[in-house]
């Protein structure tokens, strides 16, 4: 029988008539490596240089970005969406980072130089754990796929940034850390400044005392 | 051969030398298997000598780990698994190594080096 509206009100006939999950399933982390090792692998062999690769990783995780925006809205229930920069990062590195990581992020902050950009650190990158980038890739970091995600999540909020990941050494530390640089669009900042306007509660007249 | 290290100083051998070794054990493993009176036997598991005594770990694949230490140790086979776990994680969930090449992984010398440094310093 094919999947139809008659599905409805008795037994889930096919997966769109079942309920969304309520996200609790936690998935195996040697599953995901060897599947992001082998997304990994795939974005090689379609691109010539390391930077490119980057840019593919985050490509990936732009759609999911955006489906994840709707997914942690909708299971946290608020009915106010974010409008502030602050509020949407605090979103970022706290609802969204717990849903993927498990976790909030290390730590947020804002850049002393610019002040359209931000940065997200995180230690040790979950999707980072098992993999080693041999020397003559440099810089390379596979959480490009994560910036990719904070980026989906950004854009669907209607905050449009640059957001890209960087392998910063520690000093100290043998294993160096991710930072994820968010650098807003200028149109964000100005909304920013612009005061929000309180509504006018006398627009809202009622029109039937004064018609006669 | 994909994999070699000493986790203690003795004098290093050149690499050709490592790859005529592994590859006799790795014939004698096979012909061993075929020697055994009992049919569908492993190869050599362990050789016990006065001076050393060296374990083999076979995976369902074919790899093979196998460690060469001094007499004393009994727990190889708890070591070998850990090896093996190690190699799992950080040498096949690694997107940058190719099946059959040397290993050149950072994560998985970093994780041998601590678990041989606890485990001599025992």
């Amino acid at each position: 029988t094919p999947p139809t509206m008659e599905g409805r009100g008795k037994t889930p006939r096919s997966v769109i008539d079942r309920p969304l999950s309520k996200g609790k399933a936690e998935v195996s982390l040697s599953a995901f490596s060897f599947l992001f090792s082998e997304l990994v692998q795939y974005c090689q062999s379609r691109v010539e240089l390391t930077q490119e690769l980057e840019r593919k990783l985050e490509d990936a995780g732009y759609t999911v970005g955006q489906r994840l925006l709707e997914l942690v809205c909708y299971r946290e229930k608020t009915s106010r969406r974010e409008t502030k920069l602050l509020s949407i990062l605090h979103f970022v590195s706290g609802n969204v980072w717990k849903v993927i990581f498990g976790k909030n992020a290390d730590t947020l902050e804002r850049s002393t130089e610019n002040e359209d950009e931000y940065m997200i650190t995180e230690r040790e990158p979950l999707v980072n754990r098992f993999i080693s980038v041999p020397r003559d890739m440099g810089q390379l970091n596979c959480s490009a796929y994560v910036a990719g995600i904070v980026k989906g999540v950004l854009h669907g909020a209607e905050f449009p940034a640059r957001v890209t990941a960087h392998t910063i050494p520690v000093e100290g530390q043998r294993f160096p850390r991710t930072t994820f640089l968010i650098k807003f669009a200028p149109e964000v900042l100005q909304r920013e400044r612009v005061p929000v306007q309180s509504i006018n509660p006398s627009i809202h007249q009622s029109h039937n005392a004064e018609d006669f | 051969l994909v994999f070699q290290q000493d986790y203690v100083s003795i004098p290093k051998l050149p690499m050709n030398e490592y790859l005529r070794l592994a590859s006799t054990f790795h014939s004698m493993y096979a012909i061993s298997s075929n020697l055994s009176p009992m049919p569908a036997s492993s190869g050599i598991e362990v050789l016990e000598a006065d001076s050393f005594k060296l374990q083999c770990f076979q995976t369902p694949t074919g790899t093979k780990f196998f460690l060469t230490t001094d007499p004393n140790h009994n727990n190889l086979d708890e070591l070998l698994r850990k090896v093996y776990e190690l190699y799992a994680d950080y040498v096949l969930k690694n997107p940058f190594y190719e099946l059959e090449m040397p290993i050149r992984c950072e994560l998985w010398d970093y994780h041998l080096e601590r678990l041989f440094a606890a485990e001599n310093s025992k």
